[in-house]
């Protein structure tokens, strides 16, 4: 009895961090949550999350509001965001993973420096990469289209994603490709039958982190989409609060429904997301 | 017929000076089992690995039934091989890692399931076909990929350490199934494992090698009985043999090996034997540990040495003397064993000893 008591006072301290942090997390999202519920353009006083009020005014104006032309803003900003997103994550992981197959598994000349420079691009703050990338992109006539948007995103997940993915390929037991090769397959084989399969939970994290890169992103999209149809949902949040008006209501709605795609995501892949697929391969 | 045939294989790997394989030529006959023994380092998993078209010789050629290999692909050389780690694919079941080569090979598929049941069966795997690699224990699964290599039924099989990763009991299991195997499908193979006793139970041949050089070729008997140097006569028999320097002397038509507190008779047991220089060469004479005794008779040679150490391995104990001639290991049967600290005479029958050129360490 007596030696259970530090244990129970340690699993009580240990509780009482953990909802201190989850807290400190939570706060701001909760009170996004409250605002896009409650009605009124502006935030409220009360430091509460629980709103006072319930309306789902903001949802209903962020989904009826129609741009120029006539067509509602919201559905067309979803739909350009959903189809830069999921272009970014088709050309990073598939780039990135036959990168990274051939950087793991291949000894070539540049190998070494390809995968320093990688490392080195990530260093830059993307800011700093806006003003260039403006001039390539106005050079190549890719402002103000989607294609535009991919390239610039893929860019920069590529470099996480090839490290991501050499570290895991580089853990894979080697015997499994030379089994492979005795039974017949050839390089190609071996990489989409006996590779890709194996690396799900690397593929799952960095298609993740690609979608999740192409979906959040504000700047970039800001400064090469001027056209109002050709916005990402991040910019036509931002576009609800301006200098002159702001709209608080609307821009928590917005935030709200666009944080749940990625919140989906995670929950469809969370199974590939724990490692362990490689358990039985080899003796361990 | 598919007999499998290095000559002049040479390997050196970029960076190392000394080559792992100088110059090897091995001939391994239609349907034997050859086993590649020694040391780790010795060079036996290269050549394996030449041979199955994992790594390239750098010079000399591989022949499968007469068909020049050296430069194919591991696909087209009609192998199949057996790793130490089993690397079976963790994402399929055992009936798909054992089908992988035939899917490739694009065989129809019922020809396929008739393969992999067959060799399931013979196995006994079948109530595993629809389990993952995971769900089995070591011994299972070094069964699924000695299965997966057996459904291809190909012209030679490799095995690379197959039983290392497996305990002591599961390991004789696996011989005695491995042996089966070989009996039923008579088909080549080449056998690396740095375990003699694997060596001397499986094997039709043994290829004893050391620093990529092939010390001796022969039946398990022959390597007991005749060891061809000093290296194959310690490397083979548990405890391993002993050794003692002595001089070759002769006077007159006789000629004994003289050392520290003992003299052996040669008699006419070697004619080659010549003594270098003033009536004296160098030389090691060997006894393995079960032919020297407690008791002796008319001929026998004593030893005198005090016991250091006594192990017991059940029906019989190991005794460690320490002699005048040096460390000697006696088996023996359990009953009379003495105790450590007590004095003892051991008996040596000359015609029992193997006698090694002390400079080259050939046998004489």
């Amino acid at each position: 009895m007596r030696s259970q008591r530090p244990r129970l006072i340690l699993t009580i301290l240990t509780y009482a961090a953990l909802i201190v942090l989850v807290a400190v997390v939570l706060y701001p999202v909760l009170l996004v949550c409250k605002k896009a519920f409650e009605p009124g353009r502006q935030f409220a006083i009360s430091a509460s999350p629980i709103p006072t009020d319930l309306t789902l005014d903001h949802f209903g104006e962020l989904f009826t509001t129609r741009g120029g032309n006539g067509e509602l803003l919201f559905l067309r900003h979803a739909l350009n965001s959903i189809i830069v997103a999921l272009l970014t994550t088709v050309v990073g992981v598939s780039l990135s993973c036959t990168a990274a197959y051939a950087l793991s598994r291949f000894r070539f000349p540049g190998r070494k420096t390809g995968l320093t420079m990688f490392l080195v691009v990530q260093m830059f703050p993307a800011t700093l990469l806006l003003l260039p990338l403006y001039v390539i992109l106005n050079k190549l006539n890719l402002l103000n289209s989607i294609s535009g948007l991919v390239l610039v995103y893929s860019t920069t997940a590529i470099p996480f994603c090839v490290w991501t993915l050499k570290g895991y390929f580089d853990s894979l037991p080697r015997e499994l490709e030379e089994a492979a090769r005795i039974d017949g397959a050839s390089p190609w084989m071996i990489f989409r039958k006996i590779i890709l399969p194996l690396s799900r939970p690397a593929l799952a994290v960095t298609g993740l982190f690609s979608f999740m890169t192409a979906w959040n992103e504000f700047i970039m999209a800001s400064t090469f989409m001027t056209n109002q149809t050709r916005y990402t949902l991040p910019v036509l949040i931002q576009s609800t609060v301006t200098e002159f008006s702001a709209d608080w209501g609307l821009f928590a709605a917005g935030a709200v429904v666009t944080s749940l795609p990625v919140m989906i995501a995670f929950y469809v892949l969370q199974k590939y997301l724990v490692g362990g697929l490689t358990a039985g391969a080899v003796k361990g | 017929m598919s007999e499998l045939e290095l000559t002049g294989i040479q390997k050196v790997y970029e960076g190392v000076a000394r080559p792992v394989i100088p110059d090897l030529a091995l001939t391994i006959p239609s349907g034997q089992m050859a086993v590649l023994v020694g040391p780790s380092g010795c060079g036996k998993s290269t050549t394996l690995r030449m041979v199955a078209g994992l790594e390239e010789p750098t010079a000399g050629t591989i022949k499968i039934g007469k068909r020049d290999v050296t430069n194919l692909p591991p696909a087209e050389r009609d192998i199949a091989m057996v790793f130490q780690s089993y690397a079976l694919y963790p994402h399929m079941s055992v009936f798909e890692n054992m089908a992988f080569g035939l899917r490739i090979k694009h065989l129809p598929e019922s020809e396929i399931r008739k393969r992999v049941h067959a060799a399931a069966d013979n196995l006994g795997l079948t109530p595993y076909l629809e389990r993952r690699p995971k769900a089995l224990s070591g011994g299972q699964r070094q069964r699924v990929a000695i299965g997966r290599a057996v459904v291809r039924a190909p012209k030679v099989f490799l095995f690379d350490e197959p039983l290392s990763n497996l305990d002591a009991k599961l390991r004789s299991d696996m011989r005695r199934e491995i042996a089966r195997i070989h009996q039923q499908s008579k088909t080549t193979s080449m056998y690396v494992t740095h375990d003699q006793i694997e060596a001397m139970t499986l094997a039709d041949m043994i290829v004893v090698l050391k620093d990529g050089v092939v010390q001796q070729i022969g039946t398990p008997v022959d390597i007991y009985e005749r060891p061809a140097n000093r290296f194959v006569a310690g490397f083979f028999g548990t405890p391993s043999m002993n050794f003692l320097t002595a001089d070759l002397t002769a006077t007159g038509e006789r000629q004994s090996a003289r050392g520290a507190g003992f003299e052996i008779p040669l008699a006419a047991r070697a004619p080659a034997l010549r003594p270098a220089r003033e009536n004296v060469a160098r030389i090691v004479v060997g006894i393995r540990p079960e032919r020297l005794s407690l008791s002796g008779t008319g001929d026998d040679v004593a030893l005198t040495g005090s016991v250091a150490m006594r192990e017991v391995l059940g029906a019989e104990v190991v005794l460690h003397l320490d002699s005048a001639a040096g460390p000697l290991t006696v088996r023996t049967d359990a009953g009379s064993a003495p105790r450590p600290g007590d004095s003892v005479q051991v008996w040596l029958d000359p015609k029992m000893i193997h006698l090694f050129d002390g400079a080259t360490e050939l046998r004489l």
